[in-house]
């Protein structure tokens, strides 16, 4: 009963053909049988799964379900859900049980969503390979030699080997996008404050978005329908209501006039990519779009302020792991400051470090204005770009990376060639925008085994219904979305 | 700009990082490489660029000042690595 869509478990469930106890039990055996192989999950909670599935039965018996009640979901670790294990990758967090739910957590917990786990990810969000989480790295299902991107690397995995039926994930410079395209799924980040950030830990307060990883731009749509919305607990979550994004699916894209960034063609964007984005961009004219370039004279900057403002942000939440109030603690320290060096020294990884060292010079003395100061004036010439590009067009659809997923171990030698990997979606996050990758295409690994390939849907802000719609369309009439590797 | 291991060493302090002596040349030249990156922002002229440090400027709202937390100390310190009679407990500060 598992390998499909949210979409079509929920008919499933409404039509009596299985329950959500028999689909969770299901998804259980699934997480044992391969787990191990992908290392998707960090924290598998059976028990609660049980018992959140026959209470989504029980509720469904009463008819006061919604689409979502009964349907097995997985958490990125990254969102605090109260009495269960919450690490964000971290030894930092390695014996963190969170007092308290997310606010998202929250909102599929009142929808009826069962809770399989949480899913690995790099070291507080931080990566794009998944090779910096304490509990190791994920496997790409299509390729247990490849990465499966970063850093929602688990939910990513954790879909695509269908060990979940759906699954949060945060993205704060591609991180949901990014491993979307590597696992052959489909990933959304909404416009920043679209979802509350409330209970998600912190990496770049102004980047930080929740969104859906799924199967479908339909499965996105109903994930939001349950995520988005005003919270008064999150004071940067945007307090206009979320439309109800089921409804515009259908719309037609007679007239979308789409933008392809110049820049992204050029130098750095594999043959392969390419290829399947101009296949995709046929398939939309076939359905009554128009395709024009649009110019991006910025985006070349967008890693280097992108890498100023994460990692400022970054030094700055994360100055709260001490050691004092939760987490680890160093053995026997000697004095208060060396409880917080040692402290922080072990219980952070390498990557982490190196982040919170370069936002710790960038915000120091003497250098605020050249580093600091200097990015987010960059930020706002890449937002104006975007500004400038949709005064044309409707929606800007590119590459979500420049390549198929690269092999575990291949980009670890310099954190730079590593960073570069998210050229195409970094600038996004820094405009605030909603961002969507769907897949379009795949390629051959020289082993034989079948890579996909994702291209980005990039709507004007707030334009979350839109972008879910185009993508929806794409999805009518292509089938990449339905391909699934062998697990 | 490349950092020198004395650069690694302040800024580690400020972070209250500890790198040991045999790391900070590596941790030097990784930083170097990142900052290598960063410096290609001085390419373009932004004199007058306003920064923009919210997507949309917005400006933070705020509430009515009312109390809405309840006293949860006590389940709150459980998780925590040392405390006693409500008070977290960090190695002695004052002698």
């Amino acid at each position: 009963m598992t390998r499909r869509t949210v979409a079509e478990l929920s008919r499933s469930l409404a039509r009596g053909e299985f329950s959500s106890l028999e689909l969770t039990q299901d998804y259980l055996a699934r997480i044992r049988a391969h787990n191990a192989l992908y290392n998707a999950y960090i924290t598998v909670t059976e028990e609660l799964a049980l018992t959140q599935a026959a209470a989504a039965d029980a509720r469904r018996a009463r008819g006061e379900h919604g689409p979502l009640t009964g349907i097995p979901l997985a958490h990125k670790d990254i969102f605090c859900m109260q009495d269960v294990l919450t690490t964000c990758g971290s030894k930092m967090l390695a014996n963190f049980v969170a007092p308290y739910n997310a606010t998202v957590v929250e909102r599929f917990n009142a929808a009826g969503a069962v809770t399989l786990g949480k899913t690995n990810m790099d070291e507080f969000a931080m990566g794009s390979s998944n090779e910096t989480s304490f509990f190791g790295a994920v496997r790409n299902p299509w390729d247990p030699e490849r990465v499966p991107g970063g850093s929602s690397g688990g939910s990513a995995a954790a879909v695509a080997a269908d060990l979940c039926a759906m699954a949060t994930g945060t993205d704060t410079g591609g991180s949901i996008r990014q491993p979307a395209a590597f696992c052959g799924i489909t990933g959304f980040k909404p416009s920043y404050g679209r979802i509350s950030r409330w209970g998600m830990i912190a990496f770049a307060s102004s980047l930080d978005q929740a969104g859906p990883i799924c199967k479908s731009a339909e499965d996105a749509a109903l994930m939001m329908n349950v995520m988005a919305g005003p919270d008064s607990r999150d004071s940067t979550c945007v307090e206009t209501p979320a439309p109800d994004y089921m409804a515009t699916l259908n719309d037609s894209l007679q007239g979308l006039r789409i933008g392809v960034p110049k820049q992204h063609l050029a130098k750095g964007l594999g043959a392969e990519v390419e290829a399947a984005l101009q296949a995709a961009l046929k398939v939309f004219e076939s359905l009554g779009a128009t395709v024009k370039e649009v110019d991006l004279p910025n985006n070349h900057l967008s890693v280097s302020a992108y890498y100023v403002i994460a990692p400022a942000e970054a030094s700055a939440n994360l100055s709260r792991f001490d050691g004092v109030r939760y987490g680890y603690r160093c053995a026997s320290p000697a004095n208060l400051e060396d409880m917080y060096k040692r402290t922080r020294s072990e219980g952070f990884g390498s990557e982490v470090k190196r982040r919170i060292m370069v936002g710790t010079y960038a915000l120091s003395a003497g250098y605020y204005d050249a580093y600091y100061i200097k990015a987010q004036q960059i930020r706002r010439l890449i937002k104006q770009d975007f500004d400038k590009a949709f005064q044309d067009v409707d929606v800007i659809i590119g590459p979500t990376t420049p390549h198929t997923a690269f092999k575990v171990g291949e980009k670890n030698d310099d954190p730079v060639t590593m960073y570069l990997e998210d050229i195409y979606t970094i600038g996004v996050n820094l405009a605030g925008l909603p961002g969507i990758s769907i897949p379009a295409g795949s390629a051959v690994a020289p082993n034989g085994r079948s890579l996909p390939i994702g291209i980005q849907l990039v709507g004007n802000i707030f334009a979350e219904a839109r972008v879910l719609n185009i993508a929806h369309q794409f999805q009518q009439h292509t089938d990449w979305h339905l391909q699934q590797p062998e697990v | 700009m490349a950092l020198e291991r004395s650069d690694v060493e302040k800024i580690a302090h400020l972070a209250r990082l500890h790198v040991d002596a045999e790391e900070a040349q590596e941790v030097a030249g990784r930083i170097s490489s990142i900052l290598a990156l960063i410096d290609q922002m001085q390419s373009i002229d932004t004199r007058d660029v306003a920064p923009l440090a919210h997507p949309f400027d917005a400006v933070q709202r705020l509430r009515k000042d009312e109390v809405t937390e309840v006293d949860q100390r006590e389940y709150l310190q459980r998780i925590a690595p040392a405390t006693q009679d409500g008070l977290y407990l960090v190695p002695k500060v004052i002698e």
